[in-house]
């Protein structure tokens, strides 16, 4: 029994109970305080978005302000939100439809289909996607994507619909190219990397035992698919929607800058809308009255509660998944 | 035989479609990536990354001022941000009994999906209207505002990818828990960390609108952080919505830096955590 | 490491140990960019380096705000301030503010009619008539009689306004508001309003609204008449009080500043007594401070002087570089409001505007 000895030199070089128990003290309320800074900062954000906008919202009331339909800075000094809203609403939740199937395929195909070379390339890129600053997209928009529109969807179909459907017309909108058509495929594109990263992670999670017993039963790889994959990955994808949906919402440049800005209700599908983002970055430089400016700091008020209210579903969704996945 | 010929058939279609969609979902990139290099990489000149922006009408002139701008307040943002962040993200991943941590890592993932503009509102109000000017500094506010919770996130997944033997091994040792996790731990999940800390700044570089009232614009160059700065995406956006060719083509210059700063960086953080 | 962070010490330093140089910040209306960079690029070369002057156009509402909350050192805007605002300020820092006038400009109706060469006259009942809504095609009996011999087609009439606040837009509505009680009720003056028209498009900055109107065949805006010129929009004449149709050509904007101006230079020239003058016309101003030292954003007495004689070159050298830049010089009676209104200035009590200008 060797072990008195070497006992002894371990028990001299232990450090002092201080530096143990006083050094984790210390560096637990470090660390505490710092990463207090997020709950901090988003206390911050949410007071003084309110102080700022409180003048306009108290003069229109919680709800009136945000059911009005007016947006008056000019003439009645009334402003109510709606419209934006709604635009949030709309732009966000169609950008979603379209990209959540393309997100979705691009997903499976480097998951179950692509050789390894060319799945990691697909993911890098759609990764990349993620990561183009707001107002690149932006410029694409305005010098690419919305002449291109005009010239190959709005304007034929508003020429088609003069002629033969004039009851469409009002539907369809001033086919200017800027409006809520080109808002939605630009969101679309942006909002794709987000849904694709957490499908392809929870794709990625499921059970080699249960995709090879499907194979082994002679199953199709999309019969696989269907029926031990995508439900085992159900609920990343919706996570990835879900996040995909809280970042739509606040998506800014890329979307003020082809939107074309339209405050009256009812929107048209190719003319004018307005986001909630857009209208802040849009208005607040010009805005002297201070009710005008408070109504745009009011938007970004209701805009942290929408965002906070998704996103926060969003991350407990995500996370119920995650310990799920661990445990397993 | 003929259900298990409509089945291959089915396969088929189905690979056809997944196909389709993919090469739908990496379209957007590649075209503005395409129209990008071939609308701006005119522009890319010598000029355009030394010398500040010409009065309208006169040809020539690059972002000098914008280019700088973005590398002083990105930087110095990344100063901020950083502590706040890695202190955060070792509370969520070292500390996973901490009664905090639910409601952090809520409204750190919240936070996350904030539009950016409202942050810059923020630090319009702390910074901005108390010092009576703009500046770079308050861009930078916002600028670090914008990564905490990126770091803060990337850093705690990275942190607990780090084995548990490395913790063990420490703390069998006799090292108090701190030492395991600064002088363990972290150097451990050293390229993690650092991917995080490279791809918090390429997302907050790339934000134009919470620097409109913040850092401003400035059409001279200035290393002053007290002053009001230029940016490239503040210089894209005011360029792009203007109404002159010659700043249209630079506009584009200006979202091929952009782009490629995104690139180098997404580039250089796999480089980093392939090497270990 | 180490000797990255001592040399970036170092030429921070060296950059920011300034050689006594001022720097001015300002920000305000798109309008006058073009003519206000080439002013500031031209003064640094005419005060050695020392005068750097960082001008943002984030518009004229915009120069208005940061005026008044004093993160800038001067605004510049379509419209002076009106007497609410010239009593809120004065009261709520002690200065009164100055409207200086520096540039005249114009506002212009642009328009896309597919086979239609020649330029269209409009006056300002059918162009509130337009704007409201009330007109809905072109071939409408009150466009045709004031175009007799242009054959006008049954298009209709998409009307593109400013998506953006605009002090393009202030100066458009105050014309119409003048000439058209109902668009005075309805609708009224602002940097932005509520459009009326079901068949309308919001179109962002000058850029945006021309954009707009080149695309679409039957659409009819209104642009600054230099961005018009230069990106070579039809645009119509409009008539003015006289009775005359004018074209926004750059002395008939001058012209129409040759009214009686007010001690302050405050004044809407729109629907202008001129006989000569181009009906939606419009100074704009340099919105300063008359004391200085009540204006956070001024730091010393260097940066106050500095600022004064640049003031005073705007409106008296740098004219000359108005009109290359299809810009109107102010006229002799509003550079001599201009000059007094900045030799009223003072910094501390000091009368730095009177030494400078030299009255």
């Amino acid at each position: 029994m060797q072990q008195a000895p070497v006992q002894s030199s371990i028990i001299k070089q232990q450090p002092s109970a201080i530096y143990r128990v006083l050094g984790d003290r210390i560096f637990l309320s470090v660390v505490l305080l710092l990463a207090l800074s997020i709950v901090a900062l988003t206390l911050g954000l949410g007071y003084y978005l309110y102080l700022g906008g409180s003048q306009t919202i108290n003069k229109e009331g919680f709800f009136g302000f945000l059911t009005g339909t007016t947006w008056d800075p000019a003439l009645k000094l009334e402003f109510g939100i709606w419209p934006f809203v709604l635009g949030t609403l709309i732009t966000s939740l169609a950008a979603l439809v379209v990209s959540v199937p393309v997100a979705l395929a691009a997903a499976i195909f480097t998951a179950e289909y692509a050789p390894r070379w060319l799945a990691g390339f697909i993911n890098y890129l759609v990764d990349l996607m993620a990561a183009v600053p707001s107002v690149v997209y932006g410029i694409w928009g305005i010098f690419v994507l919305a002449p291109f529109l005009r010239e190959i969807i709005y304007l034929p179909a508003f020429l088609w619909a003069a002629e033969n459907a004039p009851g469409l017309s009002p539907f369809l909108g001033n086919p200017a190219g800027y409006g809520m058509f080109t808002g939605i495929v630009i969101l679309s594109s942006m909002i794709i990397p987000f849904t694709a990263a957490l499908s392809r992670d929870a794709i990625a999670l499921v059970p080699a035992a249960q995709r090879e017993g499907a194979y082994a039963l002679g199953a199709t790889r999309w019969e696989v698919m269907q029926t031990v994959i995508l439900p085992y990955a159900r609920g990343g994808v919706f996570a990835g929607a879900m996040l995909a949906l809280g970042r739509a919402l606040g998506e800014t440049m890329a979307v003020a800058m082809v939107i074309g800005n339209g405050n009256i209700l009812p929107y048209t599908l190719f003319g004018p809308a307005s986001t909630m983002p857009a209208v802040i970055a849009l208005e607040m430089k010009e805005a002297v009255e201070d009710l005008h400016y408070s109504a745009i700091i009011g938007v970004g008020f209701y805009l942290f509660l929408i965002a906070f209210i998704v996103n926060a579903a969003a991350s407990y969704l995500l996370n119920k998944l995650k310990v799920g996945d661990q445990r397993a | 035989m003929r259900n298990l010929q409509a089945r291959y058939t089915r396969d088929r279609l189905i690979l056809i479609v997944v196909i389709a969609g993919t090469i739908l979902a990496a379209l957007p990139l590649t075209l503005v990536l395409g129209y990008a290099l071939v609308n701006g990489f005119s522009s890319l000149n010598w000029d355009f990354f030394t010398k500040g922006p010409k009065p309208p009408g006169e040809l020539g002139g690059g972002m000098a001022p914008a280019i700088v701008g973005t590398l002083i307040i990105t930087g110095v943002g990344l100063l901020m941000a950083t502590p706040f962040g890695i202190a955060a993200g070792i509370l969520l991943a070292e500390y996973p009994d901490n009664k905090l941590n639910p409601t952090l890592r809520l409204l750190s993932d919240t936070l996350n999906g904030m539009p950016a503009i409202l942050k810059g509102l923020l630090a319009y109000v702390l910074v901005v209207k108390v010092q009576g000017s703009f500046s770079g500094f308050s861009g930078s506010l916002a600028m670090a505002f914008i990564m905490i919770p990126i770091i803060a996130k990337t850093t705690e997944s990275v942190l607990k990818l780090v084995p548990w033997n490395i913790r063990e091994a420490g703390l069998a040792l006799g090292l108090p828990r701190w030492r395991v996790i600064l002088s363990l731990v972290l150097p451990a999940a050293r390229a993690g960390v650092v991917t995080g800390l490279l791809l918090a700044t390429a997302r907050a570089a790339g934000e134009a609108a919470p620097l409109i009232f913040t850092a401003f614009g400035n059409s001279l160059l200035t290393y002053n952080l007290s002053q009001p700065m230029d940016a490239l995406p503040l210089r894209l956006y005011a360029y792009a919505i203007s109404p002159y060719e010659d700043w249209h083509r630079q506009a584009w210059a200006a979202a091929v830096v952009l782009l490629g700063l995104v690139v180098l960086t997404s580039l250089l953080a796999r480089w980093v955590t392939r090497g270990r | 490491m180490r000797k990255l962070l001592i040399a970036t010490t170092a030429l921070l330093g060296l950059a920011s140990s300034g050689l006594a140089q001022v720097n001015l910040t300002g920000a305000g209306a798109t309008f006058p960019f073009p003519v206000l960079s080439k002013y500031f690029d031209e003064y640094l070369r005419v005060s050695n380096n020392q005068v750097r002057v960082n001008y943002q156009s984030i518009g004229s509402g915009g120069g208005q705000r940061q005026f008044i909350e004093q993160t800038v050192h001067f605004g510049v805007s379509d419209n002076p301030f009106n007497d609410q605002q010239m009593a809120d300020i004065r009261r709520n820092t002690g200065s009164p503010a100055l409207n200086i006038p520096f540039v005249l400009g114009a506002v212009v109706p642009t328009y896309n009619l597919p086979g239609v060469t020649q330029r269209l006259n409009f006056n300002g009942e059918v162009l509130a008539d337009i704007f409201l809504g009330n007109i809905k095609t072109w071939n409408d009996p009150a466009i045709a009689a004031l175009n007799s011999g242009v054959r006008l087609p049954a298009l209709p009439i998409t009307v593109v306004h400013r998506s953006d606040g605009s002090g393009t837009t202030f100066v458009w509505t105050d014309f119409l508001s003048k000439v058209s009680p109902e668009w005075a009720q309805k609708v009224g003056r602002g940097n932005s309003v509520n459009w009326i028209p079901a068949n309308k498009v919001g179109g962002r900055g000058n850029e945006g609204v021309a954009g707009v109107v080149r695309n679409t065949p039957g659409a009819i805006g209104y642009n600054e008449v230099t961005y018009a010129i230069q990106n070579r929009i039809q645009f119509g004449a409009v008539q003015n009080r006289a009775g005359r149709f004018m074209v926004a050509e750059l002395p008939a904007i001058t012209a129409a500043a040759n009214v009686v101006l007010p001690g302050d230079a405050r004044v809407s020239l729109t629907n202008t007594q001129a006989v000569d003058g181009y009906p939606v016309s419009s100074f704009a101003y340099l919105l300063v401070y008359e004391q200085l030292d009540k204006n956070k954003a001024f730091k010393s007495e260097a940066e106050a002087r500095a600022f004064v004689q640049l003031l005073k070159w705007m409106v008296t050298d740098a004219q000359k570089f108005n009109e290359p830049l299809t810009y109107a010089r102010i006229t002799d009676a509003a550079e001599a409001r201009a000059l007094a209104m900045i030799s009223r200035i003072t910094f501390q009590g000091k009368p730095i505007g009177r030494e400078i200008v030299g009255r």
